[in-house]
């Protein structure tokens, strides 16, 4: 069954300041003794700090604080990105995410090749992929463009055809960085539909926003984060404070 | 005991068990290859977009580059142009590739780093579409070895068929040289440079623009320079020169010591690799 369980998971970021990074620095850290001490002393933040939850079936989870309170960190763990340096993380289910839509698109291909290589980093065959493509063609919308480089898209058609493509297959566990949403306002009666049937269709949602009203109308669940660490965490209208 | 999952992941960071998961990344990333070939066949698109004679800019480069060096070069070393033309064009156009291999590879995780922070994927797909984007280039220059062999009316026989394992020699060594000077580059970004300086160097002290012979006695010192071992099991099948058997075992060393070195650097450090790109 599909869940998400962290156990004092921590994420921590070494701080490569522009100097730090180079050899040069490091083999001259080597030379005299003070400097090396502070070498191993590392700057490092703490993106997530100890966390612990459990996320089972027909959750949907909005994770809440200001920014750099590691809502986006913690997505990312979820999803496999990176690495946690101490604690335990584990998932089961497949995942989908939406952190952002638009990572891996090549501007010189056109559309429908963006779609089939957007099939491809999920891990389907070409077949599927092509499968796939003629689908979110037709929901984007985009006529005779989905055969022209992406590069010559306007932003509004650039939205249209990543949400078609980002929202074409239902996965078990749905991760979202912010509420995704856009388009002409025909389209976007059209892609709130789907975005709906998404959401609902997913086992479990794990959204990151500053939208209060989306976690109010589309969460059953709120993690407040704050400097990394977990200060609320309970039903939506707990956590958040009856609305106004 | 519920069934498992098929898509459980599990990461427990006191028990990180590094080997089965940069063993688990290097089998999930070489299935992935279909993907790999459609971001390397993309990396080539891009490369010509724009450009008017396209793929054939590198074979016209490479070819004037031999023409020229190999007039000038036999009349300085006092060399017979019959051996040294065909001698300097295979040499050049394996060079390329080579040094390809390794400043290219050195940017494997460096250039794919908007991927790496968004989608999950086995390090080994960046490696291998590295790999294949620079195997697309090299083959731009296979008309050129094919138009040299015919004029210099050089024909290997049989033995050009020792080109493959030459051949695939080189590919082991390209794609764990991607895995270990891509880590290294991706933690300490002055290193680029540095290694594009040792390539020049490389081009000088490896048998090249020189053929071996001229060295002499000190011939055998070749044998410590990996860039020879590597090019030379390629080329002595391409222009017909024996065979040495040292140099195949050089090659065959020097590869193994640099995957042991590199799985050891990948294993340990793979789970570092998103937070330094």
């Amino acid at each position: 069954m599909p869940s998400i369980k962290a156990e004092a998971l921590t994420i921590e970021f070494p701080l490569y300041h522009h100097n730090a990074r180079s050899l040069k620095k490091r083999l001259f850290e080597g030379a005299t003794r003070r400097v090396k001490r502070d070498a191993e002393s590392r700057v490092v933040v703490a993106a997530l700090a100890e966390l612990n939850f459990t996320i089972g079936k027909g959750e949907r989870v909005a994770l809440v604080g200001s920014n750099g309170a590691g809502k986006t960190t913690l997505l990312r763990t979820i999803a496999g990105i990176y690495e946690p340096v101490a604690g335990r993380l584990s998932v089961e289910g497949e995942i989908g995410s939406l952190i952002d839509p638009g990572a891996g698109m090549n501007p010189l291909l056109t559309g429908r090749e963006n779609i089939v290589l957007r099939g491809l980093y999920r891990g389907m065959s070409e077949k599927d992929g092509r499968a796939l493509a003629d689908e979110v063609a037709e929901f984007s919308g985009l006529g005779e463009f989905i055969d022209l480089p992406i590069r010559g898209y306007s932003a509004g058609m650039n939205v249209r055809l990543s949400f078609a493509m980002a929202t074409a297959i239902t996965p078990e566990i749905l991760l979202m960085d912010e509420w995704f949403l856009a388009g002409d306002a025909d389209f976007m009666a059209k892609a709130e539909e789907r975005l709906t049937r998404l959401v609902t269709g997913a086992d479990i949602l794990v959204i990151a926003t500053h939208d209060m009203a989306i976690v109010r109308q589309w969460c059953t669940r709120a993690i407040k984060l704050d400097s990394g660490r977990i200060i609320a965490d309970g039903p939506v209208e707990e956590v958040l404070g009856p609305a106004d | 005991m519920s069934a498992t999952h098929p898509h459980l992941r599990v990461f427990d960071a006191s028990d990180p068990r590094r080997a089965s998961r940069a063993g688990a990344d290097l089998r999930e990333g070489l299935g992935k290859w279909r993907l790999a070939a459609a971001l390397a066949w993309g990396d080539i698109k891009h490369r010509y977009r724009g450009s008017v004679l396209g793929p054939f800019w590198v074979t016209l480069t490479t070819a004037a580059m031999v023409v020229a060096l190999g007039f000038f070069y036999s009349h300085i070393l006092k060399v017979d142009p019959g051996t040294f033309f065909p001698w300097l064009a295979i040499s050049l156009i394996l060079w390329a590739m080579v040094s390809q291999a390794v400043t290219d590879g050195a940017e494997c995780f460096t250039s794919a780093e908007s991927v790496i922070r968004q989608l999950s994927l086995p390090f080994t797909v960046h490696v291998l579409r590295c790999i294949l984007r620079n195997l697309l280039v090299a083959a731009h220059n296979l008309p050129l070895i094919v138009a040299v062999m015919f004029l210099f009316d050089i024909s290997p026989g049989i033995g050009v068929l020792a080109f493959i394992p030459g051949f695939l020699i080189f590919v082991c060594n390209a794609f764990w040289a991607a895995f270990f000077l891509g880590m290294i580059c991706a933690r300490f970004r002055d290193i680029p440079p540095i290694i594009s300086s040792l390539m020049q160097l490389c081009f000088f002290i490896t048998p090249i623009i020189w053929m071996p012979e001229q060295l002499g006695d000190n011939a055998h010192w070749l044998l410590f320079n990996p860039f020879n071992a590597i090019m030379e099991t390629m080329r002595a099948p391409l222009l017909g020169r024996p065979l040495e058997v040292g140099v195949w075992f050089a090659a065959i060393g020097f590869t193994v010591l640099l995957w042991i070195v590199a799985q050891a650097f990948f294993t340990r450090f793979r789970g570092r690799i998103a937070f330094w790109v």
